[in-house]
């Protein structure tokens, strides 16, 4: 599928994909990497070393150092899917150099849990 | 629309001007092509989060102290709070690493130049720009506020977002910062009667979850300035819209009544009673200060209370005698620092907090994992004291 790239890189890895958009503060444990919001469909699971499908993230500002938390403590997704890309998941990969790219809605919804893939966010492709 | 760089932007983002320069461009550009702006512009004032060594951790310490070594802020710079009031650090069991590493983060900041105002509530303690001029701010309530309330043009930034503008002066031109991306494009219809702040805290909540990045709400009857603080916090915890106009207007038009307003209360409200209680997230204003002491009329709490502040109302607190007053009644009065995301409530410590605040209920469960009692400014001093 081709996809919009926010920032550049490439990474292969196993989606984990959730339904419910996600605030990094709070929602994640910055140290494991850990969904930690009960309230979440990926409550419990881990995002590291993983290539994170979601909608986009909500909520706390400071989620851009979450994000950066994450790759600092060696537990960041290794690329982000999303359907919309916000400020903070933007920003907060650019500084991380996370790859980021954003699906058109039809190929967002054909991601599946489980799945391996490649994002390449240099010539804007997911395969 | 691409967005377009002028040359010496150009030059900045390929590193010319040094690594710090390259990299806060590195920012905007992501941010410009996730909201699809054509263009950066000039921003006035930036106003930041991820001041608190709670939540930035050891990554972002190590990284604002390195940032700090060459980084000058262009711009006027305003930060949030912080994890503790210094002056009174020592009746809360923080270890010697937290103060050093939030003294760390707090003189960073300095460094570069911020002004060390400490607070989330920037719109009360600073004079407002003219009409129409474009900011960065960071922490939520305060973008949301600014562009409902003070008519201030920003989009929601982030922590990071807001960083780059304050190093660079600029920011993308897009969404809120346009006429076109502020038009709401839903309606809630306040149907809850006789609201108060935390029936519009919970109606920001709800807004937030469904809003793209502009909302309207009608129906606002008896809507003050608190109310409206709660609304902008609530809606800032959990969406990303960052504006509201008050009125019928905009496209599908959704109805917030005492059922919506119980699902909320049911997802934020965890607990029957609080061990401890706090008050703030957003700080309390003096106008809410002034509000609490003449509701206690010589009561106290039966309970711990932290009562949070932003600095610049210290001396005023003082002079007007509140600060004696509160203390009479049990409450401690704590500056630089907000309920959101504190260190000072430890679940080692407390099994359960009763708070008025939307925005701090969230995080006190997801982020402290305490149970939360969510109450009124007014019901909490009718329950909780004596």
């Amino acid at each position: 599928m081709n996809v919009k790239v926010i920032v550049r890189g490439r990474a292969r890895g196993t989606v984990i994909c959730a339904r419910h958009p996600l605030n990094f503060l709070g929602g994640i444990d910055k140290k494991t990497g850990r969904v930690r919001d009960e309230k979440h469909d990926l409550f419990g699971r881990s995002v590291g070393g993983k290539i994170l499908v979601f909608p986009n993230g909500v909520g706390s500002s400071v989620g851009a150092y979450t994000i950066y938390s994450l790759r600092y403590n060696k537990a960041a997704p290794l690329a982000m899917v999303c359907l919309h890309a916000d400020i903070t998941t933007a920003s907060g990969c650019a500084i991380s150099n996370i790859p980021l790219v954003v699906a058109g809605r039809e190929d967002y919804e054909s991601l599946r849990d489980g799945q391996e893939v490649l994002v390449d966010a240099v010539d804007g492709k997911v395969l | 629309m691409p967005l377009e760089l002028t040359r010496e932007e150009e030059a900045a983002l390929d590193g010319k001007q040094g690594e710090t320069l390259a990299m806060a461009y590195r920012i905007l550009v992501a941010i410009g092509k996730a909201t699809g702006a054509d263009r950066l512009i000039p921003v006035e004032w930036a106003h930041l989060s991820g001041v608190n060594y709670n939540t930035i951790g050891d990554a972002g310490e190590e990284f604002l102290s390195h940032l700090s070594g060459d980084a000058r802020f262009r711009i006027r710079t305003t930060v949030n709070p912080m994890g503790f009031d210094s002056d009174s650090v020592g009746r809360f069991g923080l270890d010697d690493e937290f103060v050093e590493k939030q003294q760390s983060i707090r003189r960073s900041y300095e460094k570069m130049g911020a002004i060390p105002s400490f607070s989330c509530i920037p719109y009360e303690i600073f004079e407002m720009p003219k009409m129409g001029t474009q900011v960065s701010f960071a922490e939520s309530n305060a973008a949301i506020y600014a562009n409902s309330v003070s008519s201030l043009r920003t989009n929601k930034e982030s922590a990071l977002s807001a960083l780059a503008s304050a190093i660079t002066g600029k920011s993308p031109y897009s969404d809120l910062r346009g006429e076109e991306g502020r038009r709401p494009g839903l309606c809630i219809r306040m149907k809850v009667e006789e609201a108060d702040e935390l029936a519009y805290g919970m109606l920001g909540y709800f807004a937030g979850k469904d809003a793209g990045s502009s909302v309207a709400i009608s129906g606002t009857d008896g809507f003050d300035r608190r109310s409206c603080k709660s609304l902008c916090a609530g809606m800032g915890t959990s969406g990303s819209c960052g504006m509201f106009t008050l009125g019928e207007e905009g496209g599908e038009r959704v109805d917030f009544g005492k059922e919506e307003m119980e699902d909320v209360r049911d997802e934020l409200s965890t607990a029957e009673s609080g061990d401890i209680i706090t008050l703030g997230s957003p700080q309390l204003g003096l106008g809410e200060v002034s509000d609490l002491v003449a509701r206690l009329k010589g009561r106290s709490f039966r309970k711990r209370c932290m009562i949070f502040c932003p600095r610049a109302i210290q001396g005023q607190v003082r002079s007007l005698g509140y600060e004696g007053e509160l203390a009479r009644a049990g409450g401690e009065v704590l500056y630089d620092c907000c309920t959101c995301l504190t260190p000072l409530v430890d679940k080692k410590d407390v099994d359960s907090v009763t708070t008025n605040s939307v925005k701090g209920a969230y995080y006190l469960r997801t982020s402290n994992g305490v149970g939360v009692n969510l109450k009124s400014l007014r019901q909490i001093v009718e329950d909780e004291t004596a």
